[in-house]
């Protein structure tokens, strides 16, 4: 595609501008802004990768995958700002992610050890489990809330913390990882993946593509699980002082 | 006050404070052992608060609580909450049956209450057997209240904390509840602290009464001072000026 071309595409932006304006919807400076900003982005990354690739160095491997987690941990903590110590349980629920599944395709030679593979694939994960770690501390921060009187009840009985807490645990993993487990069933039924079109856009074998795509929603089957399950019984304990009282102020 | 009676609770200088709001205020008195004391006073004056700091639910922010002669502090929680139990005025339910619900505090501890026992806890609340296998969501208020009572009796406690058991109930359900409570008192000797909006209630059940405005306690006696009130106050609030 040339940049011809690619400056045509901006008549997807023109019409949600038409309809914003049309509609009153007040959406055009937003969808603006997001445009402008995903064309810095995505350009410079793909400058970035580009340098990346060439030199194949481990070292910019190891800067890539480290600035994915940071910034994927400071946009995930705002959603459990409310639960202490949020930053650090994020980032490491992210960096045990990303040393889990990169172990595993590294080490049974599923991916080669290539900057190209590790870095894309380190995004979607990365990506993935920023996505699931927001929601599960979205749902979970709601449940506590709105289960204060649940809490109490099973403390007030002489349960211990995880006991009182488990119900809205449990809800709050099986709510974030719903939305993967759906998604996955009426993959290629209703949608097609997007890495997997652009793969075959971009020239491959669609059964490669297939491939390719497949060991990526196992990856994210794997993402959506742990991240959650993770999350949920590293933060839980914050919630709690050693009197196993439920703290007002976490 | 209560000098003649061992106390279950006292409380010697407590306060309590969340985010700069005092919720208690230097509260000190007893709950005597085997009675009833019933907490009255106008919504906000903390008796919630107060019940919540004996079951450690909260702790005190300065002050001494005494369970049983015994600091609270040297209590392990799931002794101490065992020990004093407590039924909440919404009367949470965990899904599943009655069964389940009455399970509930033995199954914390990893042990099997046994179908006999539900069978007679729920006749001491007044329910047959047949609520057993009900689903916990098609109890009406008053059976609600009835399997919380229950539950909370499963774990025997020596003080029984009630905080507006029967402020959503009719008429019948509040006369069985009252009468269910009296019984529980005088069969196992448990000392129970009751928070009651209903003043008649409190001077028909309770032995002793609190009363309770803006986080301190005003006025404490037998509860027959509800009738005589000393305190300008109390007086106002029980002929009902103060709320």
């Amino acid at each position: 595609m040339t940049y011809l071309t690619l400056s045509i595409t901006l008549i997807f932006v023109v019409i949600p501008l038409v309809l914003s304006k049309t509609l009153r919807l007040g959406l055009e400076k937003d969808t603006i802004v997001a445009t402008v900003r995903s064309i810095i982005q995505l350009l410079a990354v793909g400058f970035i990768l580009k340098f990346v690739f060439d030199s194949d160095s481990l070292i910019y491997i190891f800067l890539m995958v480290t600035l994915m987690i940071i910034v994927a941990t400071h946009n995930a903590k705002r959603k459990g700002a409310s639960i202490k110590g949020i930053t650090w349980k994020v980032g490491l629920t992210l960096v045990l992610i990303e040393v889990l599944t990169q172990s595993i395709l590294l080490g049974f030679q599923i991916t080669p050890p290539t900057a190209q593979y590790i870095i894309s694939i380190s995004g979607m994960v990365i990506g993935n489990s920023m996505v699931l770690a927001i929601l599960f501390l979205n749902r979970f921060t709601s449940e506590i809330e709105a289960h204060q009187e649940q809490t109490e009840l099973v403390l007030s009985l002489g349960g211990t913390p995880k006991q009182a807490i488990h119900s809205q645990l449990i809800k709050s993993i099986k709510a974030s990882m719903i939305p993967t487990i759906e998604s996955q069933k009426t993959v290629g039924l209703v949608q097609l993946p997007g890495m997997m079109s652009g793969q075959i856009i971009a020239g491959a074998d669609p059964i490669q593509a297939v491939q390719f795509q497949l060991l990526i929603m196992f990856l994210l089957l794997t993402t959506a699980a742990v991240t959650s399950t993770m999350l949920g019984f590293l933060s839980y304990p914050t919630l709690f002082n050693n009197r196993m009282q439920l703290l007002k102020n976490r | 006050m209560n000098t003649k009676y061992k106390p279950a609770i006292h409380f010697n200088d407590v306060t309590y404070t969340i985010n700069d709001n005092v919720i208690l205020k230097r509260i000190t008195g007893s709950f005597p052992e085997g009675k009833i004391t019933t907490l009255v006073g106008p919504s906000g004056a903390g008796k919630t608060t107060l019940l919540k700091l004996c079951n450690h639910l909260i702790s005190a922010g300065s002050g001494e609580i005494y369970i049983k002669d015994k600091a609270i502090e040297q209590y392990e929680p799931v002794e101490l909450r065992k020990l004093v139990g407590m039924a909440l005025q919404s009367a949470p339910m965990v899904e599943g049956t009655v069964f389940e619900n009455l399970s509930l505090p033995l199954s914390l501890q990893g042990e099997k209450l046994d179908p006999k026992e539900a069978e007679e806890l729920l006749e001491d609340v007044g329910l047959g057997k047949e609520y057993l296998h009900r689903s916990s969501t098609d109890l009406s208020g008053g059976q609600r209240q009835k399997v919380s009572i229950a539950r909370t009796l499963v774990n025997r406690p020596k003080v029984l904390l009630l905080d507006e058991i029967t402020s959503s109930l009719d008429f019948a359900s509040l006369h069985e509840i009252e009468e269910l409570i009296s019984k529980i008192n005088q069969k196992y000797g448990t000392t129970i602290i009751w928070i009651t909006h209903n003043l008649k209630q409190a001077l028909l059940i309770g032995n002793y009464t609190w009363v309770m405005m803006d986080g301190e306690v005003i006025e404490t006696g037998e509860s027959s001072l509800l009738e005589s009130p000393v305190n300008e106050k109390v007086r106002r609030f029980v002929k009902g000026e103060a709320e």
